[in-house]
């Protein structure tokens, strides 16, 4: 009886998915010829999907809600918590994993470090978001916007004063943290929603300004030229460059986690955490709310703005198209797929949402729909992630 | 001081601002009852003119009447819009009830963005031209140089339907129930409020008049696209922040002083800088008055 009723519950649905895409999906006008044409073959196929979809819906539900009844009170260790405690695993496996990194543009072809590049461009952008998002819990729409600082410093400070790529990296996260801190400071005293709005016209109000104000900027037509990063006033060769630069990210990516992790566990740290729990409960503690939220925003725009220096140097030509909102929400997509707070957790997302579609061309059409599932389907049913960040917890010994 | 002119774009921001009205009080209507930032609402607004222009090109296809076939899309454009805002509060809010704040809004990001890309996979990129849906009145036609027939539609539509949304909110059992849900949600099932179905008919009642907004915009402006509920929709936020979010006439004068304020920006500094004038206007209200034109003050409660 049971499963009759689930059946029909799911032909209900499919009758609704039916009558809700029938314009969309089945019609095509042509505007031109104004002619119109029938795909019915779709409907068929929205048919049989949202069938089936509809009964793996119902059972994910209930799935969820009958966990939450339980309360599972000893929470199952993650896999990979697991294995960065055992440290006669843990060592090996870094070490392995360094011999790898260090060979990998040895190995593969220029083509596939270039990929692995701008996967790991993101691993920063990422983790620089983290802070943001996953540590203190502020929703960051426009983390693009600094991104985009760092690249336009590094392309015109060159262009026209010569500055190399070395000075312009510290100066890039400087200057994105100072505008973190000149756009967070009238927001962040305010409810954490208003931010996200803010956020996203700053990232559209950079885009609009890179794109109109020819004069600096060069509109939509961008700057090209950008010289790769020197090595000590050696010439090198294109494939030579490419490797520099995959060291040179590696580096950095390394840094950015090992700061990231003293952070985590930093005073400052725990007040971001803390913050994101409870606010009140954390202002009575005696934690500045507002002086807290701006250091992970200032914080975290820093990483933007430096991995947009080292994006420019490798691509040598930037322009707006390069920094729309969808990358924002890519970066944002990272972040919640891989595990809000949890450093291992950005990183497979990073790389497996870059390197993902990179290698199923045939699918990257349907990229975007795929991105918007994940954000919806893993707030609903997994919201801390693929790689669930693990609290520390502190023994009292007596 | 050339009035002719200065005429001109008050009447324009008018109309810019009777649009941003019919979406900004959909944003308000269920910000004031869930407290979330409904970032499909754009989008919703974006599939309501795409279904009118599809029904109206079928229907005038078939040698139905141009009035009739007008009056049929927009219909279809209704239902659908609020066909969509039901479904997509069922999937993507409904399970997060009780969820912390962040995650109902990085859903909601996430259904607007899978409107957008089901619109791009299945219809297209680029811009279709939308037909003319209102025809030129022959009464207005002294007027028409001034302010063209499709504007005065436009500004009496909104009217029309904000006095009905007055009447809905003020005087129905439902619209009673809406205001005691956003009151007190718990409160509000307690005193028997189905609170599911009232929030599932505010979703509704806000797509539906955003959908009466796509089509009037998208006849007036003469081409959609699939990305134009965007920035119609982050503006028509920055509107219902300025008014006071949570307060519908609130909504109605922010969005007129947006709507004003834009044209005139426009028509006396720069069009290139329009939308980064609504964003400057949006942190410049949340520096100065948080709450808004309209709206209170809130004390948060410990």
């Amino acid at each position: 009886m049971i499963v009759m009723d689930e059946i029909k519950k799911s032909c209900v649905a499919t009758l609704w998915f039916i009558f809700l895409t029938f314009p969309i999906a089945v019609i095509k006008i042509d505007s031109i010829n104004n002619t119109v044409k029938w795909r019915w073959l779709n409907m068929v196929y929205i048919g049989v999907g949202s069938f089936f979809l509809s009964m793996l819906w119902r059972y994910m539900i209930k799935k969820k809600e009958m966990g939450g009844q339980k309360e599972k009170k000893k929470k199952e260790a993650g896999f990979f918590y697991k294995i960065s405690q055992n440290r006669k695993i843990f060592i090996p496996l870094c070490v392995l994993l360094g011999v790898f990194t260090i060979l990998f543009p040895h190995i593969f072809s220029m083509y596939q470090t270039t990929i692995m590049i701008s996967a790991l461009i993101y691993v920063m952008l990422g983790l620089g978001l983290n802070i943001v998002v996953g540590l203190a819990g502020l929703l960051d729409l426009g983390y693009v916007a600094f991104f985009a600082l760092g690249a336009y410093l590094y392309a015109l400070l060159n262009m026209h004063y010569g500055v190399s790529f070395w000075v312009a990296l510290p100066l890039g996260g400087m200057l994105a943290a100072l505008f973190g801190l000149v756009l967070g400071y009238p927001v962040l005293k305010l409810r954490g929603d208003y931010l996200a709005i803010v956020t996203l016209g700053f990232g559209e109000i950079i885009r609009i300004i890179s794109q109109n104000w020819d004069a600096v900027t060069f509109g939509p037509s961008g700057i090209a030229n950008i010289p790769p990063p020197p090595f000590f006033g050696v010439k090198l060769s294109l494939q030579a460059t490419s490797t520099y630069i995959f060291y040179i990210i590696v580096v950095l990516v390394i840094f950015t986690i090992f700061i990231i992790n003293r952070l985590k566990d930093s005073r400052i740290g725990r007040a971001w955490v803390a913050l994101k729990d409870d606010e009140i409960a954390c202002q009575s503690m005696g934690i500045d709310k507002g002086k807290t939220k701006l250091t992970a925003f200032a914080l975290g725009a820093t990483w933007a703005g430096m991995a947009g220096v080292v994006f420019a140097a490798k691509t040598t030509f930037i322009n707006p198209a390069s920094f729309t909102i969808w990358e924002s929400i890519i970066i944002l997509c990272i972040v919640v797929l891989g595990g809000m707070g949890s450093i291992a957790g950005v990183i497979s997302g990073a790389l497996l949402l870059i390197l993902l579609p990179e290698y199923l061309r045939a699918f990257a059409q349907y990229r975007m729909l795929a991105f918007a599932s994940v954000l919806i389907l893993m707030m609903i049913f997994r919201p801390n992630g693929m790689i669930e960040n693990v609290r520390k917890i502190y023994k009292f010994k007596q | 001081m050339d009035f002719s002119y200065l005429g001109q774009l008050l009447l324009g921001g008018l109309t810019r601002g009777s649009i941003y009205a019919l979406l900004a009080l959909g944003y308000t209507m269920v910000y004031g009852i869930i407290e979330l930032i409904n970032f499909a609402h754009g989008d919703i607004y974006m599939v309501g003119a795409f279904t009118a222009l599809i029904a109206s090109t079928v229907l005038l296809n078939y040698g139905v009447p141009h009035l009739a076939a007008i009056i049929l899309a927009g219909v279809a454009a209704v239902i659908y819009s609020s066909a969509y805002g039901y479904t997509v509060e069922k999937i993507a809010y409904k399970p997060l009830r009780n969820a912390s704040r962040l995650a109902p809004l990085i859903s909601a990001i996430g259904a607007s963005l899978f409107l957008e890309s089901y619109v791009l996979l299945l219809q297209t990129s680029d811009f279709l031209p939308f037909p003319a849906l209102i025809p030129n009145f022959k009464f207005w036609a002294p007027y028409e140089s001034l302010f063209s027939s499709t504007e005065l539609v436009i500004l009496i539509t909104t009217i029309v339907v904000m006095i009905l949304l007055t009447v809905l909110i003020k005087f129905t059992k439902i619209g009673k129930a809406m205001r005691a849900t956003s009151q007190d949600r718990v409160m509000a099932a307690l005193m028997g409020i189905n609170v599911d179905r009232v929030i599932s008919i505010t979703f509704i009642v806000g797509s539906a008049i955003a959908a009466i907004g796509g089509v009037l915009i998208a006849s007036h402006i003469g081409q959609i696209n699939f990305y134009m509920g965007f920035i119609a929709g982050i503006k028509a936020f920055v509107a219902a922040v300025l008014g006071g979010i949570g307060s519908m006439p609130g909504a109605v004068l922010g969005s007129f002083v947006l709507g004003l304020s834009e044209s005139l920006f426009t028509g006396y500094v720069s069009s290139d800088y329009q939308d980064v004038f609504a964003f400057t206007i949006l942190v410049a209200i949340l520096i100065f008055r948080p709450s808004g034109l309209l709206g209170r003050s809130e004390n948060q409660k410990v």
